[in-house]
């Protein structure tokens, strides 16, 4: 297969320059593809689904009863990010999340961002996801959000944005390593000559950064709190939990007695400190959030408010990903750390202001509206893709509720090639990087590279019919003058498929 | 470890061990049917006796003991719980709320062997080829096992997986024993008859056991076989063999000093295990085959109740770790701590 009469439509590709040009960062891995022999590429794509599908390596999607799994669909050719271009979203993050975790200390406690008037108090408390419940909390080492997932898009002149912060329970980091274990067998090659920054101790440094919670046990028992295995990130829990060698438990294992949380082991209760929950802030104490949740364990917001078990992440933190609290990221981030913002925000107009409601109500059909506080792509509207009826209804719902809505502009989201068929076709991508804030803060290189394999969707979640690609942020540039092993090499007689198939 | 975890784990292992059992009896039985000219219900019914499910194909098939009901009853009824497709799947679900307590290489065959069960539904592999598609279910079991051997540190979790798998055969070996003694062999014309080695050959076979038989005992006699999967020292299907090493787990898993135990669980198995030990065949079948794996089955199933309530089975918080054991009424035991007692 060759990328002769691939186009990039005017977008930003993240391969190709324009035609078939390749960026510097790409041209090793398009000249590898263009090398395999005829069918292999689709050997090997085929190989990867299988592994995949025998790794149990599946989701559930809600409200679909018929197929209770399904593979994450993956498409082989990765996305490379080169060294220039990581540095600043690496910096960015960094800051970001820095200014985060001080916004949401600060609002659980002093107020003084309220006070001097950057962000109004009641976009604060009418946020959905503010917990009362948490004012006065200090957490260990006043760290709020340990695990973000950050949702970085790339417009049409190459420049990063943010699109939204995830500071809740982000999942998907489990996919960035299981996509590289099956692309080191798939293109070992080009990946040992491209330079590839690892991702695979991304597990110690989230163990490090949840160990540190604990300050005063000697070896801190940690554990992962799921929810169970009818979670559609089910698998992302036991497998961090498994490379992490620490347990998995649901609710049902752990109980509080005199402030203290144990779990029920085989030899007796085990005293816990520190929890690594997925599940959401109000499921996991029926006493302090929703009664009627089933999931949690009773008397853990007692506990954790007496400083005996530290949560990852702090209930709470779903405020400071509020929709609308995002628009107000770049102050927060001046207020804190009296810096400009490295990574810039996407233009977001609020419902609840008069002049943005009626220019959003204007320009419906043009832009990309959101409920402030849902995530996973639910109950969004992409103006330029949706029918008059639907814009109309929309609108309705807009007006009911404009707290709860924002729009932005439709954004001509940057292109990577996937394979289609037996040729290659350009396809919309994210990509979520996922940061470690404990006594040190640890990007992950890349993150999780999300596509929207519909053809012109603009919407890459999985539960919409998303996949995924490996990620590669290359550790420095390529020199321009590096050719792929031009001309026959012995290596190519033996083909890289025979190690994509020879292990599963 | 976590109780649940190792409720699972226990679970996981029983499950495959079942489908595997369930395999090896059909496959036994097809055979028979080739060599035997009799009338098909008459084989295929005590097979569902066997994995102790006749009610429930009644429900389902009435009184349709074909060879064509009974396998799908037995291999693809997912309404059966004991069928093969449904103990794969449970064990699956066992290794998937497991998954970071066992290695990568068990969940992914756990995984792999539903997917397969899965493929195969519509049961053409079954009817074309049914002993290749046995063997396969067979040699998916026997991986696991050698996977768990293999992949998995021999600690608490092994133990558990270990001792629910041994549980399991002990169970199935006494029952198909028991099924085989009493539902063919009364036939008085066939005693005596070339048939009736065939009978005692395909018991053996139903437990791989007929070649490591043969190199014991010369000829096929019926005490002798009963003997084999019963008492047998090293056989690792027989009972007694189960027995021993279940309860070499289960006493890691409490820490039990040598000649102390700790619990209900290990005073249950302990004795089962030592009635087992110290039996002799004549003196068994004298007092009654049956009765005597009758015997055997509600107590292996007693020991499965201490299991839960010992280690599984959510307890209060206790100020000291040393549990302490509950006066077995039932079993009259009076239990006490390690050194108070020895067996």
């Amino acid at each position: 297969m060759n990328f002769n009469g691939y186009t990039t439509d005017g977008f930003f590709d993240e391969m190709f320059l324009d035609g078939s040009d390749p960026r510097p960062g790409g041209r090793l891995l398009k000249e590898r593809i263009e090398s395999l022999q005829e069918g292999d590429l689709l050997r090997r794509q085929k190989a990867a689904e299988v592994a995949l599908l025998n790794m149990g390596i599946t989701f559930n999607v809600y409200g679909d009863e018929d197929a209770e799994e399904k593979i994450f669909p993956f498409d082989i050719i990765p996305r490379i990010i080169e060294a220039r271009e990581w540095e600043p979203i690496e910096r960015g993050l960094a800051q970001r999340i820095r200014a985060l975790n001080a916004f949401l200390h600060d609002i659980y406690n002093d107020q003084n961002i309220i006070r001097d008037g950057v962000v109004p108090e009641d976009l604060i408390l009418s946020c959905a996801a503010y917990r009362p419940q948490c004012a006065g909390l200090k957490p260990p080492l006043g760290i709020w959000c340990h695990i973000t997932g950050t949702d970085l898009v790339r417009a049409g002149d190459g420049q990063y944005y943010v699109l939204e912060d995830n500071l809740r329970c982000p999942s998907g980091v489990s996919y960035v390593i299981e996509n590289r274990q099956i692309l080191k067998r798939t293109f070992p090659h080009v990946f040992r000559a491209s330079r590839v920054r690892p991702v695979d101790d991304y597990p110690i440094r989230l163990l490090e950064t949840l160990q540190c919670l604990a300050p005063h046990a000697e070896s801190p028992t940690v554990v992962v709190l799921t929810p169970g295995v009818f979670n559609s990130a089910y698998f992302e829990h036991a497998f961090l939990a498994q490379q992490m060698g620490i347990e998995l438990v649901e609710g049902s294992d752990l109980f509080v007695q005199d402030g203290v949380v144990f779990m029920r082991t085989t030899d007796g209760p085990q005293r816990v400190d520190v929890i690594y929950r997925r599940i959401d802030d109000d499921f996991i104490d029926p006493h302090a959030f929703r009664s009627d949740s089933a999931l949690g364990v009773p008397g853990l917001m007692d506990a954790h408010r007496a400083g005996r078990v530290a949560l990852a992440n702090a209930p709470g933190t779903g405020v400071a990903d509020d929709k609308v609290i995002y628009a107000y990221v770049p102050e927060i981030i001046r207020y804190y750390l009296d810096q400009d913002a490295i990574l810039p925000n996407v233009e977001t107009f609020l419902c609840w202001r008069k002049e943005d409601l009626s220019y959003v109500l204007a320009n419906i059909a043009k832009l990309v509206v959101k409920p402030a506080n849902e995530s996973g792509g639910y109950g969004m509207l992409v103006g330029p893709h949706a029918t008059k009826a639907e814009c109309e209804d929309f609108a309705q719902r807009i007006k009911a509720n404009p707290r709860n809505y924002i729009a932005q502009p439709t954004l001509a989201l940057s292109r990577a090639p996937v394979i289609v068929g037996d040729g290659f076709e350009g396809r919309h991508v994210d990509l979520r990087p996922f940061i470690l804030l404990g006594e040190e803060t640890h990007i992950l290189p890349g993150g999780l590279t999300r596509v929207a394999l519909k053809k012109g969707s603009l919407v890459v979640n999985s539960s919409q019919g998303g996949g995924s690609k490996d990620t590669w942020v290359l550790d420095e540039t390529p020199d321009a003058s590096l050719t792929f092993r031009g001309g026959v090499d012995p290596a190519d007689v033996l083909p890289e498929g025979d190690e994509a198939e020879g292990d599963h | 470890m976590l109780s649940r975890v190792a409720n699972s784990i226990f679970w996981m292992a029983r499950y495959v061990e079942r489908a595997e059992n369930v395999a090896r009896f059909i496959d036994v039985n097809l055979h028979l049917m080739l060599d035997l000219d009799i009338e098909s219900a008459s084989q295929w019914r005590p097979l569902v006796h066997t994995t102790g499910d006749e009610e429930a194909f009644i429900e389902r098939y009435g009184e349709d003991w074909s060879q064509d009901a009974v396998l799908r009853f037995l291999v693809f009824d997912t309404t059966n719980p004991n069928s093969i497709v449904s103990c794969v799947r449970a064990a699956r679900e066992n290794a998937r709320a497991v998954r970071q307590s066992i290695s990568s290489e068990m969940w992914e065959l756990a995984n792999r062997f539903h997917l397969m069960m899965r493929h195969a539904g519509g049961g053409d592999r079954l009817v074309e080829n049914p002993h290749d598609f046995l063997t396969e279910i067979k040699m998916a079991s026997h991986l696991f096992v050698g996977l768990t051997e293999t992949t998995m540190s021999h600690n608490e979790a092994w133990n558990w997986a270990r001792m629910g798998r041994l549980i399991e055969r002990a169970e199935k070996t006494s029952r198909i024993v028991d099924v085989k003694y009493y539902f063919v062999l009364p036939n008085v014309e066939y005693v005596g008859m070339p048939y009736d080695n065939l009978h005692w050959a395909a018991l053996l076979k139903s437990a791989t056991a007929y070649e490591m038989y043969r190199k014991r005992y010369r000829r096929i006699a019926p005490e002798w076989v009963a003997e084999f999967l019963i008492l047998d020292r090293d056989f690792p299907r027989s009972v007694r063999h189960c027995l021993v090493k279940a309860e070499e787990s289960l006493r890691a898993i409490s820490g039990s000093p040598p000649g102390a135990y700790l619990n209900t669980a290990e005073l249950r198995l302990g004795r089962l295990r030592s009635d087992f030990e110290f039996a002799r065949i004549n003196d068994v079948i004298s007092g009654g085959l049956h009765e005597f794996l009758d015997d055997a089955q509600s107590r292996i199933n007693k020991v499965g109740d201490a299991i839960f309530d010992t280690f599984i089975a959510a307890r209060p918080i206790e100020p000291d770790a040393v549990p302490d054991v509950e006066p077995d009424v039932s079993d009259n035991d009076n239990s006490t701590h390690s050194g108070a007692s020895t067996i």
